[in-house]
């Protein structure tokens, strides 16, 4: 993924479907609105910075950044519990950290680093954690949703306990193997939460264009696979439901699907110049949807948490990131023997 | 006018059966359709139904008989009015026997096996052989292999089994050490395997270990390769590698890759597993080798054995391996029997070749069913002075080409032989290696006998002209010999 886009007719903004919030939104304690709020805008200023890194040339390859989708794995990660997997597609930087992965090993893969969580042979589409249980990071749009199949089916076969948490795009959507393992999931009762982040494009063709059924929450009504559409803009209603789906999952009645209605305000990666949607229908969405915002004005004006308290969470954020792309530009290039590691573990005797 | 029925095939690869039971007696009246005896292989078990109006003059194989080859007679038909005794006496005019055209397989001749009987150069070239009934090799069992190898005590007990069932043992042995090893794939369980390499397993180890997956290439191997990253050993079984075209983005991006590009921490212990390559008849899309396919992807090992014995000990060894691995398997192979070492978890490295039959004149390096063309022109180049080595690879990647190298020092000659497509094959491999490796050792041109460059074709004299032969190979080093 990542080509530039060809530049296709700028579809009208009026054609995009409106955003509509979820008409009864669960509430936030100060300290949810708090956490959610710091790990969100951690995402957003990490995404910026590698945005800027990339511009710099610090980064290469390909970039997919996760702006304006924050409040999805956000929400997501709020509801599960230690020991639950995660996977996701391409655009994953988001995911690592809500994972609580370390920004300086995420930002250190993108400039390619030994100190990379790949050791600087992944790059920005494939990093992991074991200790995080965060399975990647994959290049090939829909491999994950089966492989993400397979944590839950170990999940299953081990009697952890643990939930899956399988993340695709509209896009991935739409590929033969989602059904596949929405079939096999829901033959077999796989403790899995898909969750289809829907944020209009896959690419640079909106969701009209390359679905024929844009509900997706509907997608796995076939195999008998309950779905809801979510408000994934905001991040009480995503935790809300997340909270239903794991319960789903966990109590052995199988998968569930997520519909995280959400928008990416950048290109589909750097070199889109996105031309496929007009600058107001961006606008519309980060003046009036923006998920960070949101909780920004919930914790001034209703929780009335001080202006400078707020400050001092940007601030320290500003500084975690600002650590992270200092390591990531210092740190060294991995050394040349690397190139012929990693490939096969040795057997044990 | 009587007419035999003649022992029929329960697939193109049958060789022989076990004549059950008779449904019908001597003197019954027959009608088209009706079910005269019941016949049965180590894989499965098939009714016989007339296809004539008449009665059954005579049975000329008992209930129970064993290793009744295919296409002998089995009983006489009378016309109706006809006399029985005589036509019983006379036999019949060989008219096709009783197998029904509802989908049950021909029982034309077994090309393959006859293909792999033949002797004569000559035969493998014009192909118009192919109307003669087959030679009829009993179940094939071959000799112990050749002590040069010492990879199990030379004193021990050793029993004859067929590929299938030591790959069978193999896993069974693995999942009794092993809670984490499961088998998945299309008909493993309740079916017992579409080839019976699963029998019996479900019963032993239960649905939660042996698990039938719907005919969902792509998903189940995705889903196997998820499994192996939180930590279980599936056994993934292709029903043929030709459908694991469907999921080859899995086994090569997902279970290949990943170790690499998570810099060491997330390994995939998972194992592929099905026959590879062509059977017998069964067209383009069922006969490929992927051999040479998965033995260009770094990140993979890959395993075509011979014998049953390396089919056990190395399908052990595949299991317990850290790694993705492809394990090639041959369907013509699976009937056939060797000695296998009765040991204690016999268990065989990973990487090595064997050399199967030594000799001085000349290296034949193959692997999988390629060895049966080696072997018999060994034994026809033998009857006239030509000594050649014998290797079997056994493991495509990664590649003992130190084995081969020590031989071709030796014999400086070499063929390479393989079922699989010529450009960038294994045997090309061998040759790139070798002009590094021992160029100056070689006294001629490395020669390849391949498989053909053309989509498998189905017409039984087409498919033998695709396929390598024995004379191919006696031609091949005879070439290299200058002779």
């Amino acid at each position: 993924m990542g080509a530039a886009s060809e530049a296709g007719k700028p579809a009208a903004g009026t054609d995009a479907p409106q955003h509509r919030p979820a008409p009864n939104i669960p509430q936030f304690t100060k300290d949810e609105d708090l956490h959610a709020y710091r790990e969100m805008l951690l995402i957003r200023r990490f995404e910026e910075k590698a945005g800027q890194l990339y511009g710099m040339g610090l980064i290469g390859g390909f970039c997919h950044l996760y702006i304006g989708q924050e409040a999805v794995v956000v929400g997501m990660q709020m509801a599960g519990e230690d020991g639950d997997q995660n996977i996701t597609g391409y655009r994953d930087h988001g995911h690592m950290l809500a994972c609580g992965m370390d920004p300086k090993g995420v930002m250190a893969e993108l400039t390619g680093r030994r100190g990379g969580y790949s050791r600087g042979k992944g790059g920005s589409m494939h990093m992991f954690s074991r200790e995080k249980q965060f399975f990647g990071g994959h290049g090939i749009v829909g491999a994950q949703v089966a492989l993400g199949t397979g944590l839950a089916f170990a999940d299953a076969y081990l009697k952890n306990g643990k939930v899956s948490f399988t993340y695709m795009g509209d896009g991935a959507a739409n590929q033969g193997q989602v059904y596949e393992s929405f079939n096999m999931a829901a033959l077999w009762k796989l403790p899995v939460v898909y969750v289809i982040e829907n944020n209009r494009y896959a690419m640079g063709t909106s969701v009209a264009r390359a679905s024929a059924q844009t509900d997706f929450s509907k997608r796995g009504l076939s195999f008998g696979i309950p779905g809801e559409q979510v408000d994934g803009m905001d991040v009480r209603t995503v935790r809300e439901a997340a909270a239903r789906a794991i319960n789903h999952a966990r109590s052995g009645e199988g998968p569930y699907i997520l519909e995280m209605q959400t928008y990416r305000y950048r290109g589909h990666s750097m070199s889109d110049p996105a031309k496929y949607r007009s600058k107001d229908e961006v606008s519309k969405m980060r003046d009036e949807h923006d998920p960070i915002e949101m909780v920004r004005k919930r914790l001034l004006e209703a929780h009335g948490v001080p202006e400078a308290e707020l400050k001092s969470v940007d601030a320290k954020v500003r500084e975690i990131v600002n650590e992270s792309a200092d390591f990531a530009t210092h740190d060294p290039e991995p050394d040349p023997s690397e190139l012929w590691t990693d490939i096969l573990l040795e057997a044990r005797a | 006018m009587a007419t035999d029925i003649l022992m029929p095939a329960l697939s193109p690869t049958m060789e022989e059966g076990k004549l059950a039971k008779w449904l019908k007696k001597e003197g019954d009246p027959v009608k088209a359709g009706d079910v005269l005896a019941e016949i049965e292989t180590d894989k499965a078990t098939m009714e016989v139904e007339a296809i004539d109006e008449g009665i059954l003059a005579k049975i000329l194989v008992a209930d129970g008989t064993e290793n009744v080859a295919v296409n002998t007679p089995i009983a006489i038909i009378a016309e109706e009015g006809e006399d029985v005794s005589a036509a019983a006496a006379s036999g019949g005019k060989g008219k096709p026997n009783g197998a029904s055209d509802g989908g049950a397989p021909a029982p034309t001749p077994d090309m393959q096996a006859e293909g792999m009987a033949e002797k004569s150069a000559a035969t493998a070239k014009t192909g118009d052989d192919a109307q003669k009934a087959p030679a009829s090799p009993a179940v094939i069992t071959n000799k112990a292999p050749d002590p040069v190898m010492e990879e199990f005590p030379a004193d021990s007990p050793m029993k004859t089994m067929t590929v299938r069932e030591a790959l069978r043992d193999a896993m069974a042995e693995e999942m009794r050490k092993d809670d984490k090893v499961l088998v998945m794939g299309e008909e493993v369980a309740e079916y017992q395997g579409a080839y019976k390499i699963t029998q019996g397993l479900l019963q032993e180890f239960g649905a939660r270990r042996v698990v039938d997956t719907p005919i969902t290439e792509h998903g189940f191997a995705g889903i196997g390769v998820g499994a192996a990253f939180m930590g279980l050993k599936p056994i993934v079984e292709f029903m043929t590698f030709n459908f694991a075209m469907q999921a080859i983005d899995h086994i090569i991006n997902s279970a290949a890759k990943t170790l690499y590009m998570s810099g060491g921490q997330l390994g995939c212990p998972i194992v592929f597993r099905g026959p590879n390559g062509a059977a017998a008849r069964v067209g383009a899309q069922h006969s490929h080798d992927y051999a040479a396919w998965y033995s260009n992807v770094p990140g993979l090992k890959v395993i075509a054995p011979y014998t049953a014995s390396d089919a056990k000990g190395l399908l052990k060894a595949a299991i317990r391996d850290p790694n993705p691995v492809i394990f090639l398997e041959n369907e013509i192979l699976y009937g056939q029997s060797f000695p296998v070492p009765e040991i204690e978890d016999f268990v065989l490295p990973i990487g090595k070749a064997r050399i199967h039959r030594p000799g001085k004149d000349v290296t034949i390096v193959s692997f999988s069913i390629g060895m049966t063309y080696a072997l018999k022109a060994a034994q026809a180049l033998a009857e006239e002075g030509i000594e050649a080595e014998v290797i079997d690879l056994r493991t495509i990647r990664p590649m003992d080409s130190a084995t081969v190298v020590e031989s071709v020092k030796k014999t400086g000659r070499c063929v390479c032989v393989e079922e699989g497509f010529p450009q960038s094959g294994v045997g090309a491999e061998i040759v790139a290696r070798l002009m590094v490796d021992a160029f100056d050792y070689l006294d001629a041109p490395v020669l390849r006998v391949t498989g053909k460059d053309v989509p498998m074709p189905y017409a039984a004299n087409l498919e033998k002209l695709a396929l390598p032969s024995v004379a191919e190979v006696v031609e091949a080093v005879k070439s290299v010999c200058y002779k």
